[in-house]
């Protein structure tokens, strides 16, 4: 049989061809126009093929074309600040081809061949080289240099070696088995790419954002869910995490999301500062667009387009975060592929192997020794979209099986405006223990002592509320009615945080620390008061703890907040002798 | 081009026929059914193969028979398209209902209509004062956006959706919307109502109406809505128009959408909705925004009913997870006598930051709206406490703030079908309302715009 088939048959996405020799997820080209498709099954003679662009029009009979690979990605110099589709399209290349609708049947780089970036070469003809190793580099933005490095398949000893302007198409280096390398490489998305080995994650990924840092810390490797119903602030979330989180690089997959809030995104990151590099976030940033009414079996691609691009900068040693909004239509896109192709369903309509793909997926995140032996990893963030808000369903049973840390959203905090709107009381995080000694050694040695603290007061808080929806607070002993208020200024103060404040959005993980001290010792300060005879309502409503609260929204916060919460103590003492 | 016709119908199941042996049928391809009294039906092809085409009928397959003649039409569905809409009363079909001349088309314009590039999407801010104000202050309407009316079976949903397309305007701008009105599976009743209302108003002239009433069948409700958006991308992206398109009920519409994948024997997803139901409401509610380098724009409308009033249901649900925002019609409130019986708690505006504030609304439209917001919430749930302990036992915010949820109710939100209040109005009779409040009660509002907006600092 030979690569060239014809139509027999089309459903929707689903297009069977016949009279081709094709193997599993082979990319194809289907009808006259060359739609981009992939072979997901083989029924005898005849080969069902998912196609990433729309297939009205198309008849049976047209040509269907096997190029014989597997769906991959181009990876090298000029990644980085792209947007693409789901299948590593450059959305700016597209609207120039096709005007601002996406119509089909057009093919694209993923970046630019011909640009010409100064390849500084680091290994010296002689050398033996194996795969994953560094050959050279490339200062592609401000930020990052981009490493050159052998294909993880390939290894010999280096022929000849160059240096000086290239395009990633142009030979650099060759090995002496005649192996030719250029700075662009290609890697089929399925596939994870290797490493040597896997370690425990060690250190936090700060994100800024206090509730998630300090309470619910994700460690840089790890894996995260965030499952929430719609307008509990999912979004704005993940594009917090985009925005502050301190990975060197940034993935970001809008996979099945809103339009217009795909723009935001887009009009909104190239004007952004990074606040650890200062340099604009888009030179750390590649994004992925693939909107709810674009191609379902593009969006089905896009997750893993994401991840191996992930993968192939935490190849070179970097510290990579992927958000992935929202992985629900991830699964729903599976499901509607699978109903195409008339599979017996699982629960809900899914496929019985949904578990086992979300469990693959999360599975690329962590931190590894790299082929090189550098030291990498990949953090993934995934955000699920459960109908109703019920996490019974599968989609979030399955991420929950395999994530270690829980950011569970909650529409009633969403309502009651209380953002970020994640529930304090049902989140976790499977890390602290190993990540405590992180925290020992470079923020303080009671950092998570003070944590549990925090936990515990809000754990007793919940208990009380029970009571008090019944009888009222004026019902309970005054040190029940100062937990109370120890626990409001928890949330207030500390858990909620305004995402669109030039200053609140992003809190130092240092003031995060003083910020929870100041509330227990306002705690402290507050019990001896009351213990020599002051009322609850003067310790409450000293000026300065008004103050200490409010100027969490100025800049410098971190420089006074020592001589505020002082202040704030010696007034709560005075309440004691103006009693 | 018409090719020849196929007396091969194998089977006929619901609103599917199935054919053997056809020339090669495209995807989509329309297809016209010679019936034996003459009769004509039109349908599109859901799935082909060289053995097996299958056919989904819109008119239903009633006097269908292994003799009907299936005629393939070579091309997929398309709508002709011109300015001669505007002003037109169609049928789900697209065919004229007005007895009016059929619309010489400028160009014919393929209705399944292609994703917006991301890319070349404009942020939409551009804030529509719709006079209503529980909208303008709390869900803040923006040209180019989707927002849903989330509403239950006899609620006034459809005299708020009517309300804002009269009102609807740019701030300190004439300019008008054309309204392109889409009906799916609603009661003639209804349909009088809105078709006489325009009338009333004079918004007929403007507008373009797509009408599938309950009676019509059920199956050609899958593609109105798609012919109301082909003509809408085309009147605001070709002839640059500003477009509201109100569609209603889009329950109807899923509901047809689960009876054609019960035919196909499909496997269902919630409660026997098919699986790719979010694909298919996106890909209508996606059809809404603006484009880099053209003048018009889209903003929808879309009305749904919530059955049994239940928010989580996979119509609802769906819907709110693409669509920007929601507005909620509450029974409760509708019960109390008050309209508009919006819901502000749980309704909300995902656009309305980029669109409220100094250069389009008013400076202080962001402090007030989040403290009205929050007076509410606080108030209504005091409301649940004092039916145990009794008002007495509340201290004197908390009784201010019950107090006031009632005033928000009587005062805010109620207002007459006819009443179009600016922006500057609603947000006047929000610091009145507000005045009742101790100031010192009111966190959320800034010191600057107490000290100017303030009843008691003003003359």
């Amino acid at each position: 049989m030979s690569n060239e088939g014809v139509i027999y048959r089309i459903s929707g996405p689903v297009v069977t061809a016949t009279g081709m020799s094709a193997a599993m997820y082979d990319v194809v080209r289907v009808g006259h126009e060359g739609l981009m498709g992939e072979v997901i099954e083989l029924h005898g003679e005849k080969a069902v093929i998912q196609v990433y662009e729309d297939t009205s029009g198309i008849r049976p009979g047209e040509p269907v074309l096997n190029t014989e690979e597997t769906l991959s990605v181009s990876l090298g110099p000029g990644l980085l600040t792209q947007i693409y589709d789901g299948i590593q399209r450059p959305l700016p290349t597209l609207e120039k081809e096709m005007g601002v609708f996406i119509t089909r049947g057009v093919d694209a780089d993923a970046f630019d061949l011909e640009k010409i970036w100064t390849f500084e070469p680091q290994v010296a003809v002689g050398d033996a080289v194996v795969g994953g190793q560094v050959i050279g580099h490339v200062q592609e933005t401000d930020t990052i240099i981009h490493k050159i490095m052998v294909p993880p398949t390939a290894s010999g000893t280096v022929k000849s070696i160059e240096s000086g302007d290239f395009n990633v198409t142009q030979t650099v280096c060759v090995l002496e088995d005649g192996t030719e390398m250029q700075m662009m490489q290609k890697w089929p998305v399925r596939t994870p790419r290797p490493f040597q080995q896997k370690y425990a994650p060690d250190t936090p990924l700060v994100t800024g954002m206090r509730i998630l840092d300090f309470l619910f810390p994700l460690a840089k490797g790890g894996a995260a869910g965030i499952p929430g119903p719609f307008g509990s602030g999912k979004t704005v979330t993940q594009q917090s995490l985009a925005k502050y989180s301190d990975a060197q690089l940034v993935v970001y997959i809008g996979c099945g999301e809103r339009g217009n809030e795909m723009t935001e995104v887009l009009d909104e990151f190239p004007h952004l500062i990074d606040p650890n590099t200062g340099k604009p976030l888009m030179e750390r940033t590649v994004m992925i667009a693939n909107t709810s009414n674009m191609p379902v079996a593009a969006r089905e691609a896009s997750v893993y387009t994401g991840i191996t691009i992930a993968e192939y900068f935490r190849d070179m040693g970097y510290d990579v975060a992927l958000m992935a909004d929202s992985t629900s239509r991830w699964a729903e896109a599976m499901r509607e592929i699978s109903s195409r192709l008339e599979e017996m369903p699982g629960e809900e309509g899914y496929p019985a192997y949904l578990s086992s793909r979300i469990a693959e997926f999360y599975e690329r995140a962590g931190r590894v020794e790299t082929l090189n032996g550098d030291d990498g990893s990949v953090t993934v963030i995934g955000a699920v979209s459960p109908p109703g808000g019920d996490i019974s369903e599968p989609v979030s049973q399955g991420t929950l099986r395999i994530v270690k840390v829980f950011w569970g959203l909650d529409a009633g905090l969403a309502r009651q405006r209380h953002f970020p709107a994640i529930n304090w009381l049902n989140s976790y995080s499977l890390y602290p223990q190993s990540l405590d000694q992180w925290f020992r050694d470079n923020i303080a040695q009671d950092f998570p002592e003070i944590r549990t603290q925090i936990s515990v007061l809000l754990q007793i808080e919940s208990e009380l509320q029970e009571i008090v929806q019944l009888v009222g607070s004026d019902a309970l002993p005054v040190d029940q009615q100062l937990t109370l208020e120890v626990a409001r200024m928890i949330r207030e103060f500390f858990l909620q945080q305004n995402g669109f404040h030039d200053v609140d959005a992003y809190c130092d993980i240092h003031l995060q620390y003083h910020m929870a001290k100041a509330i227990l010792s306002f705690q402290d300060a507050a019990k001896s008061a009351m213990a020599d005879g002051a009322l609850l309502n003067d310790v409450v409503n000293v000026p300065a703890r008004s103050d200490l609260m409010r100027a969490r929204f100025e800049k410098g916060y971190i420089d006074r907040i020592d001589s505020m919460v002082k202040k704030m103590n010696d007034e709560i003492a005075d309440a004691v002798e103006t009693n | 081009m018409t090719g020849k016709e196929y007396r091969t119908i194998t089977d006929v199941k619901g609103p599917l026929v199935f054919l053997n042996k056809t020339e090669p049928v495209a995807f989509g391809e329309i297809v016209t059914l010679r019936l034996a009294n003459g009769d004509i039906k039109n349908g599109q092809v859901l799935d082909t193969s060289d053995d097996l085409v299958i056919v989904q009928v819109f008119e239903g397959t009633a006097k269908i028979n292994r003799e009907t003649g299936v005629t393939f039409m070579g091309d997929v569905f398309k709508l002709p398209v011109s300015t001669d809409l505007v002003g037109r009363i169609l049928d789900g079909a697209g065919r004229p209902r007005d007895g009016g001349p059929e619309i010489v088309a400028d160009e014919k314009a393929d209705i399944i209509g292609a994703a917006i590039n991301p890319y070349s999407r404009q942020s939409p801010n551009d804030f529509i004062q719709t006079g209503v104000s529980a909208i303008d202050l709390c869900t803040s309407l923006v040209r180019g956006q989707k927002l849903p009316i989330f509403s239950a079976s006899g609620l006034p949903h459809n005299d708020i959706a009517l309300q804002i397309a009269r009102q609807a305007k740019l701030k300190d701008s004439d300019e008008e919307f054309i309204v392109v009105f889409c009906a799916m599976g609603i009661t003639a009743e209804e349909y009088n109502f809105f078709r006489s209302d325009l009338e009333r108003t004079g918004a007929l002239e403007n507008a373009v109406l797509f009408v599938n009433l309950a009676d019509d069948p059920a199956v050609e409700r899958i593609i109105t809505p798609r012919l109301a958006l082909t003509a809408a991308e085309y009147l605001a992206f070709e002839k640059d128009y500003h477009v509201l398109v109100i569609y209603t009920d889009m329950t109807n519409y899923c509901d047809a959408l689960r009876q054609i994948g019960a035919a196909r024997e499909e496997v269902p997803g919630r409660r026997g909705y098919p699986g790719y139901m979010y694909t298919d409401l996106a890909m209508l509610y996606e059809r809404a925004g603006i484009v880099k380098g053209k003048k018009g724009s889209i903003t929808q409308f879309p009305i749904l009913t919530m059955p049994g009033d239940d928010i989580t249901h996979p119509i609802p649900d769906l819907s709110g997870y693409i669509t920007e925002g929601q507005i909620v019609i509450s029974r409760e409130l509708h019960q109390q006598g008050i309209y508009p019986p919006i819901n502000v708690l749980p309704s909300l505006s995902r656009l309305m930051g980029s669109c409220i504030g100094e250069k389009t609304t008013r400076e202080d439209h962001k402090s007030v709206s989040d403290q009205m917001y929050a007076a509410y919430a606080q108030g209504r749930e005091l409301r649940g406490l004092v039916a145990i302990v009794g008002e007495d036992a509340l201290n004197e915010r908390d009784k201010q703030l019950l107090d006031f949820s009632g005033v928000f109710e009587d005062k805010f939100l109620r207002q007459t079908r006819d009443e179009d209040r600016s922006i500057e109005e609603t947000l006047d009779l929000c610091w009145t309302l507000m005045s009742s409040i101790d100031t010192k009660y009111l966190v959320r509002l800034d010191q600057k715009w107490i000290e100017k907006y303030h009843p008691d600092n003003r003359e």
